[in-house]
């Protein structure tokens, strides 16, 4: 089943090529067999994923099929699954089994698609490179030496490995983006609100969006289509109408205004990277799109603004992490103090434990105005700067990170240098507009992705411009081969 | 030296809403520890809270019933600290926009003036869980249910100046609550309580002393011991020449003192910001219209109503009006008897005397209010005088009963036969030749007061049964014939 | 802003963060560097500019006041690390 996307199984399965639980099992054979090189999952659910296939199966008989209806697919490991073991890649919650399914997950299983695992991440979601997983590190396809991109780094791994068509993602600063764009993958940060929150381990609640991760633009409208919506208990989840994203895919591409901020393209960014993205650009203005040039002037400060709004939003949103209701506990606490100190210095990781003191110093008191508060106005700013510019232009063009994929290791030391790789994505979460990556060539042999940026609730907008670019190239359909994939197509009996 | 003492009193109220603040769990007091939560009350991963809107209802019918303002904007902050009854590491709350602003309160002080005391503000929060301390292996036992329930906590300005004025603010607080329905106002249960921030300086002073805040006080009675405990405390170490350390206390009800809570010891930093999972609350003018038009009689209406329509007095109503379940026993007590002078004088004279003695609320008084009517209505029939009165209320008091019946078993019914009562009279000027000569040689404006010694004779020779207004008269009119 | 050691032990306390005496000096660098990169906000002036915490500067939404729930006691308490009689067991906490 390697590389076969969401689409081609979905009508394999209606034409009854095969059953969803034969390819599930496939699917999970496959993960047992390979992911040894990936370590994309921290865990399968084999049992649930089969009695979900069969139900899938039932409705495939009965006729009452969705496109999705018996589909396998991968959670990252931050959306809640109940009955299964959901960890947030941290010791924290390596034992934790929720009693309850996020809304997002809910409206998959509701939609017929099947959740055959969980897959590797950094440890709640805070890195760029999935190297703070405590599950260990997840390994780039396109190059074993490479990090994947971060924070959903397994989920773009998984994928890229042909070992799901699909699978669940979160953006809180690029965490869908980047790792898509680092394994040539079709990534989609929605609009903040458009899909709901509940159920999925918050970061930093007023960033925080999930949305999927394939290989085709088609196939992650497909999956946003079943995940997005309103969700009464989210308050933040937009009583907006959910449009059918695959509905304008196919629509032409005459007369789009793209603009191409001057601060994606400078001095800081590769020239490699800079030259695939101008090409796509280039390629896109053939299909009748016209450039213009803008500016972002409050870009850089983006970084600032979100390494204290993160920080500070996280060190709460952790504080429930305390060994009384759930998850870790140290072993004999000698009095509270000792349980709390112990079982959150024992359960969080090194990044983890660092953002949630500079999230405690910036909120601590004096110091509120001159960070919270500011980087608050600031993102104002930020916001005003995509206003004024989708007024000129429909999108916004431009690289999602300024390299490829850098080599595991190569940042862990400074988390300065690994903040800084975030330059181009963290500015969507801040404003909330909706930010995808798509498959636009390769540097040295690792992937490059093109980020395009549209106006709230503009996702069709943006999945149509990455169909119709997806189109007239063929770098989506690339698949990782030598280093990457040590079994064949044929020994694996697809 | 004298001091001043200043009083300031935070009371939280919970809301009687039927399910959570940010959840759709239930609430209510007494279940079997952890059955009322949800994952938001539990603070599980992933679970967020939607605020409601019942909540918001009644935050702002308190704020219009004391005229308050109430803000258009208010927004939910996060009060961070670790403690086992706050599950998310945080507690939900209002901080630089809270729902209702500045307004004032007037109280009845015992000498039948009124005090104005400001309110600073009132905001929405969940309450916390409870920790259980019966041992549990020497560990601490935390019980859920109460997480998230929601709380108005109303703060005051430091406008009292002794206990007894915070207790009357505090039952004035209560009586407007109850009267609008926004709390049961059970204090046992805990729905309503209080801190009390308690400092005291010299007289004359400008400058406030340190206070200390005595937390969770959960009845009018601790209240007052707990402030008037406080103020002696701080008055001898001050005239020892010792410091007040600035600090929390918990008042112990069994020693009669206050102690410092050994959990507040460190210094704590909320490191309060705005909750990133809840929005901003915006309500317009014709939202608070509408409540505002839909407010029930308020007790200082009440108050004026019964001065207007009763013609009680000023000191009376306010006593009458200052609980609901008070407030409603004596308009009930006033429906049977139809007497609303009379009825006060038993509802704030015999019935508040019991109610104080056996510690009882009015709620729990063993004598009902259509009890009372008609005990009152056999006092203006003259079918009892007044001392028989208070041995039928004694009696319905301590056991059940109906009154007509009491006043048979007791033979308490007065003679109002005339011949009867001649008779005793007659008999009495017979017995008495010494002071019926007295009375006869007193002076006319005297003799009035010397009638009470013939009195108290027919009456003890009656056993207290002869109507008095009867034996008055025709004593006067015999003895008056004698001269 | 630098940050000495004695900052450190000061914010973990603050966050329930055991910090052992060897990871102090890191946590102090690392996270003197990243308040580095954050003070560059303060070049930049944002007088009158209003904060923003939620990008559609959107406004709660009511819940109607419905009890929506059962009891689901026996779920959550299984996946405790520590309870008794239904209770969440903490050591002993002092009022």
């Amino acid at each position: 089943m390697t590389n076969k996307t969401l689409v081609q199984i979905s009508k394999d399965l209606a034409a009854g090529e095969y059953s969803s639980r034969e390819i599930t099992q496939d699917i999970i054979a496959d993960i047992k067999a390979r992911d040894s090189i990936y370590n994309s999952f921290i865990s399968l659910s084999e049992d649930l994923a089969l009695t979900q296939a069969d139900a899938a199966d039932a409705r495939l008989t009965a006729g009452t099929a969705d496109i999705l209806t018996g589909v396998p697919f991968a959670h990252k490991d931050l959306f809640c699954t109940q009955g299964q073991v959901t960890t947030a890649a941290s010791k924290m919650l390596a034992n934790f089994v929720p009693p309850y399914e996020s809304t997002v997950g809910q409206r998959l299983l509701s939609a017929g698609a099947v959740c055959v695992g969980k897959t590797n991440m950094d440890e709640f979601a805070m890195g760029s490179s999935n190297e703070s997983s405590f599950f260990g590190a997840v390994k780039n396809p396109w190059d074993l030496n490479a990090v994947p991109g971060g924070s959903s780094g397994g989920s773009a791994a998984a994928v890229a490995a042909g070992l799901v068509p699909a699978a669940t993602g979160t953006d809180t600063g690029g965490s869908i983006r980047q790792p898509a764009s680092f394994c040539n993958l079709t990534g989609i940060k929605p609009t903040y609100g458009r899909v709901s929150r509940f159920g999925i381990i918050a970061y930093a609640s007023s960033l925080d969006q999930a949305g999927p991760m394939c290989q085709t633009a088609e196939d992650a409208a497909i999956m946003l289509n079943a995940m997005a919506g309103f969700d009464e208990l989210d308050s933040t989840s937009v009583q907006q109408e959910t449009p059918d994203f695959t509905a304008d895919l196919n629509l032409p591409l005459q007369g789009l205004k793209i603009g191409l901020p001057k601060e994606f393209f400078g001095s800081g960014l590769n020239p490699q990277v800079a030259e695939c993205i101008m090409n796509a650009v280039k390629q896109i203005e053939g299909l009748g799109a016209q450039i213009i040039d803008i500016s972002l002037p409050n870009l850089e400060l983006s970084i600032p603004a979100y390494y204290v709004i993160a920080p500070s939003e996280a060190s709460s949103n952790l504080s429930r992490f305390d060994g009384v209701r759930y998850g870790y506990r140290c072993d004999q606490p000698e009095d509270l103090m000792d349980l709390y100190c112990r079982t959150r210095a024992e359960g969080f990781g090194t990044e983890v434990k660092r953002r949630i003191m500079v999230g405690t110093y910036a909120l601590s008191e004096g110091y509120y105005d001159a960070y919270y508060l500011k980087a608050q106005r600031i993102r104002r700013l930020i916001k005003d700067d995509f206003t004024r510019a989708l007024s000129q232009v429909d999108v916004i063009m431009g690289p999602v990170a300024p390299t490829p994929a850098f080599d595991l290791g190569s940042n862990s030391k400074d988390p300065v240098a690994m903040y800084l790789e975030d330059i181009y994505t963290l500015s969507a979460n801040m404003a909330g507009i909706p930010a995808m990556s798509t498959p636009a060539g390769f540097v040295n042999g690792r992937p490059v992705g093109l980020q395009i940026m549209g106006n709230y609730f503009a996702e069709a907008k943006l999945l149509n411009i990455a169909h119709q670019y997806q189109q007239v190239t063929d770098w989506h359909l690339q698949i990782p081969t030598s280093k990457g994939m040590p079994v064949s197509n044929e020994e694996k009996g697809a | 030296m004298s001091w001043e003492i200043v009083i300031g009193l935070e009371i939280h109220v919970q809301l009687a809403t039927k399910s959570k603040l940010f959840s759709g769990a239930k609430v209510g007091f007494g279940a079997e520890a952890n059955t009322q939560t949800t994952l938001v009350d539990l603070g599980m991963p992933g679970a967020l809270p939607v605020f409601n809107e019942e909540a918001l209802r009644m935050a702002v019918t308190f704020g219009t019933a004391i005229n308050a303002e109430v803000c258009k904007h208010s927004v939910f902050a996060r009060k961070n600290y670790f403690y086992p009854d706050s599950p998310k590491g945080y507690q939900t709350s209002q901080m630089d926009h809270p729902i209702v602003g500045l307004g004032h309160l007037d109280i009845q002080l015992e000498d039948g003036s009124t005090k104005r005391v400001g309110v600073t503000r009132a905001h929405l929060e969940e309450d916390a869980g409870k920790s259980l301390h019966e041992d549990y292996d020497g560990m601490t036992g935390i019980d859920l249910n109460r997480s998230s329930t929601p709380l108005l906590e109303i703060v005051s300005e430091p406008d009292m100046s002794n206990a007894k004025e915070a207790v009357a603010y505090m039952r004035k607080m209560h009586a407007i609550v109850t009267t609008i329905g926004i709390s049961d106002g059970n204090m046992a249960e805990g729905s309503m309580r209080c801190d009390a921030n308690v400092s005291i300086r010299p007289k004359g002073q400008q400058k406030l002393g340190t206070r200390a805040e005595l937390k969770n006080i959960n009845s009018f009675k601790f209240i007052e011991r707990a402030i008037n405990v406080e103020v002696q405390r701080q008055i001898d170490i001050l005239e020892d020449g010792g410091k007040i350390a600035q600090e929390t206390r918990l008042y112990d009800a069994d020693k009669n003192e206050t102690r410092p809570m050994r959990s507040k010891e460190e210094a704590n930093d909320y490191r309060y910001f705005p909750c990133p999972d809840l929005l901003p609350v915006e309500i317009d003018d014709a939202y608070i219209d509408a409540i505002r038009q839909s407010l029930p009689e308020l007790p200082d209406q009440r108050s004026a109503r019964f001065v207007d329509q009763l013609g009680l007095s000023e000191y009376d109503a306010g006593v009458l009006s200052s609980s609901r379940a008070l407030a409603d026993y004596f308009e009930a007590v006033v429906a049977i008897c139809n007497d609303a002078k009379l009825s006060a004088n038993w509802v704030t004279g015999e019935l508040a005397k019991y109610m104080n003695q056996n510690n009882v609320e009015i709620d729990a008084a063993p004598v009902s209010a259509v009890h009372l009517g008609q005990l009152i209505s056999r006092v203006k029939d003259d079918t009892i005088n007044s001392k028989g009165a208070k041995t039928v209320f004694d009696e319905l008091w301590q056991q059940a009963g109906e009154v007509d019946d009491i006043i048979d078993a007791n033979g308490l019914k007065q003679v109002s036969d005339m011949g009867a009562i001649e008779a005793m009279i007659d008999e009495v000027i017979a017995l008495s030749p010494k002071q019926v000569q007295q009375y006869v040689d007193a002076e006319v404006e005297k003799r009035s007061k010397m009638l009470g010694f013939f009195m108290g004779q027919v009456m003890k020779a009656s056993k207290g049964s002869a109507n008095p207004g009867q034996v008055n008269g025709l004593f006067k009119k015999k003895l008056d014939e004698l001269c | 802003m630098a940050l000495e050691n004695a900052d450190i032990e000061k914010i973990a306390i603050l966050a329930r963060l055991q910090v052992i005496n060897s990871e102090t000096n890191d946590y102090a660098n690392s996270i003197s560097s990243i308040l580095s990169l954050i003070d560059q906000m303060q070049q930049v002036d944002t007088d009158g500019v209003e904060p923003l915490s939620n990008p559609h500067d959107a406004t709660q939404r009511l819940r109607k006041d419905e009890v929506t729930c059962d009891n689901q006691r026996e779920a959550f308490i299984a996946i405790a690390p520590a309870t008794e009689d239904g209770l969440y067991l903490v050591p002993k906490v002092l009022d």
